[in-house]
């Protein structure tokens, strides 16, 4: 069992032995600037009120818990136990995933902190999309920093954030992807940091954004918790997020990180295979190292480079890991568990023909792990999926993965 | 041994404003970069630089970007680099300072790659990802080897934290002159003169002023500015990194001497 104190980081902003600031001078006054203004945002009553009141009216929170009645009869065994599943509907947020919480939290920070200009990363382009949305409801000048190869696979959502003005800068170093335009974001905020605020869009990177980010997503969890009271007066027994970064499980888990009793499960990318060089099982196979400012664990070569991450889903495709995911596996207090590219396709038709919701490739990593986990459960215990974003971006890629699908089997 | 303290102190006593450029090993390869050692040597470098490939240089511009890129491509690894360097080092005057991320030091050990980097006769240490929040292990461990860790100071350091830098910096301080990555830039930060006069009210350790300087009018400002010493990165690793190797050992020679020249 885990005490509440250790779901904050210590003074240095670790989370045990990961996370850390390990970020160039330059960046270290603004961190504990950003820290210190974070911290009066989240005393000031006036500020949270205009957070909340955004959050019911822009965003439509709170987000519905919706109970999967034929996902959970897929999932019932002859002898009635099986697990009763219930999706936490991020995906019905304005823009359609999760990000959205916390880029408003950030948006409205950087307004107090005064920065005019706002950068971000975005590998599936959800975060981006958030951005860019806050950014054009607030008036500011936003830049978001995009992998080329990203954002041939996310065309739609490059589209979104053109339309709601910000610039979409591609980033052609590396593979193209969410780790190079995170490289770059950063780069970005090292030569712009006195105007600039960085909305930072996982729990990853330095202190404060891993605790801070899981702040602004943790409504998922608070509201998670009413919402399993209202309906059968009592804490879910598991739940069940995607990993990539890991914004939106750590938001779904905090709530419930002091309740021994709720099994905490994230589900990360596992590619084409754990046995091949292409997947992105972070927790499951890295070992710790630094990257983008934080202690975590890592892929990486035997000489500390940094490797190419792979996964059909933009948003996983992430060779780090938020540093607080890395305590909760090495502390026990939750499991890590991975799925292929391949079983991830399989869970997007299922849970679009079972329940006429088509989730993100991400959301449908967390989606197939039932394959696996259902069948081990015992009785019919309260299953929390978080469904964190809609996949409407992905059909593209789907297509293209499985073809037309031709005439409903 | 602190050969890097040890060095700034005959520069002092000569009242000789140091040269430090900076190269990315491997790149065009290793061979090069030791002929290149020798070179820079030979046409008035104080101390020397050497940057170790990695994957993801956040403090780097595109041409440091692009070298790393190069040489990472080409199978360089940071036991080929100290390899490298425990042949040159034994007929290499100036002391030789290795510029690498945590992560490959990390993943290595920071005991082991320590002992590693000593015994190839590297005598210090810039490691940009590693403010001082961080640095207590490495800064710790190191001193136990003789090896200098050098810390960095930003134009964004406020007082308190450029007095504490300084203070737990060792064989100098580096002073990046940008609010910025790596790079050439056409003008210097006008902050600069200020900065090092904050320095010296508080430290009397050696100041090497490093990022964006990229020619001899601009070396011969920083130490019109007041600067122990002047860092030039990008412009060497450019000129080295394009063309064949004989033509860039020639270019970064030539581009040597006219620093040099510069800062006499």
């Amino acid at each position: 069992m885990i005490s509440l104190s250790s779901a904050q980081p210590d003074a240095l902003g670790r989370f045990g032995l990961f996370g850390g600031k390990y970020v160039p001078e330059t960046l270290m006054p603004a961190l504990e600037e950003l820290e210190a203004a974070y911290g009066r945002f989240r005393q000031d009553g006036a500020a949270q009120a205009q957070l909340q009141g955004l959050l019911r009216d822009y965003v439509g929170r709170p987000s519905p818990l919706y109970f999967a009645e034929r996902l959970t009869a897929h999932y019932r065994r002859p002898d009635g136990q099986g697990p009763l599943i219930y999706l936490k509907r991020e995906d019905l947020n304005h823009t359609g995933a999760h990000k959205i919480n916390n880029a408003l939290g950030q948006v409205l920070l950087a307004r107090h902190m005064g920065k005019g200009r706002i950068i971000a990363e975005t590998g599936a382009g959800q975060h981006g999309v958030a951005t860019a949305t806050v950014c054009a409801r607030f008036g500011l000048e936003c830049v978001v920093y995009m992998g080329v190869h990203d954002m041939e696979r996310q065309a739609l959502n490059v589209f979104r954030m053109r339309l709601l003005g910000a610039q979409v800068q591609p980033v052609a170093a590396g593979t193209g992807t969410l780790k190079d335009a995170t490289s770059e974001a950063i780069r970005d905020w090292v030569t712009n940091v006195e105007h600039t605020h960085y909305i930072l869009g996982s729990v990853a990177g330095p202190h404060p954004y891993p605790m801070m980010v899981r702040d602004f997503q943790a409504v998922i969890g608070k509201e998670t918790r009413q919402q399993c009271l209202d309906l059968w007066g009592g804490l879910p027994d598991l739940l069940l997020a995607c990993v990539g970064g890991g914004s939106n499980a750590m938001g779904l888990f905090h709530e419930f990180m002091g309740e021994p009793g709720v099994t905490l499960i994230g589900v990360e990318a596992a590619g084409q295979g754990l046995g091949t060089d292409k997947h992105a099982a972070t927790l499951t196979l890295g070992k710790l190292g630094v990257l983008h400012g934080a202690m975590s664990y890592l892929l990486q070569d035997e000489y500390g480079q940094v490797l190419e991450a792979h996964s059909i889903s933009a948003g996983l495709d992430y060779p780090g890991v938020g540093p607080e995911h890395s305590f909760l596996k090495d502390s026990g207090r939750a499991q890590y568990a991975s799925v292929t590219d391949q079983e991830a396709l399989a869970a997007f038709q299922r849970l679009s023909r079972l329940e006429g919701i088509i989730p993100a490739l991400e959301t449908a990593h967390a989606i197939a792990y039932l394959e696996t986990l259902a069948p081990q459960l015992p009785g019919n215990p309260r299953l929390v999926i978080n469904c964190s974003g809609r996949g409407d971006k992905d059909v593209q890629t789907v297509v293209k993965a499985l073809g037309d699908l031709g005439s409903p089997t | 041994m602190n050969k890097v303290s040890d060095c700034f102190r005959v520069l002092r006593l000569n009242g000789r404003c140091a040269l430090i450029p900076f190269i990315t090993a491997g790149d065009p390869d290793l061979e090069t970069t030791a002929l290149a050692l020798k070179t820079l040597a030979d046409q008035g470098a104080d101390l020397i630089e050497l940057g170790v490939p990695y994957s993801d240089p956040l403090a780097d511009g595109p041409v440091i970007q692009a070298a790393s890129t190069r040489a990472l491509g080409r199978g360089v690894t940071l036991e080929g680099v100290l390899e490298m360097v425990e042949e040159a080092t034994p007929s290499l005057k100036p002391p030789l300072v290795l510029f690498t991320y945590y992560n490959p030091i990390l993943s290595w050990g920071v005991e082991n790659f320590l002992g590693r980097a000593a015994q190839a006769g590297v005598s210090g240490l810039v490691v940009p990802d590693l403010p001082l929040e961080e640095a207590a292990p490495l800064l710790q461990a190191a001193q136990a080897q003789g090896l200098e860790v050098v810390l960095l100071v930003a134009p964004t350091s406020s007082p308190a934290r450029i007095q504490a830098i300084a203070e737990q910096s060792q064989g100098f301080i580096y002073l990046v002159s940008v609010v910025g990555v790596t790079g050439m830039r056409t003008e210097l930060e006008q902050r600069v003169p200020g900065l090092i006069a904050q320095i010296r009210q508080v430290n009397q350790k050696p100041v090497a002023v490093g990022f964006g300087i990229s020619s001899p009018p601009q070396a011969a400002q920083v130490k019109a500015w007041g600067a122990d010493a002047v860092v030039v990165g990008s412009a060497f690793v450019k000129r080295l990194g394009s063309g064949d190797p004989a033509a860039g050992l020639q270019a970064i020679g030539e581009f040597c001497q006219s620093l040099r020249q510069a800062l006499d």
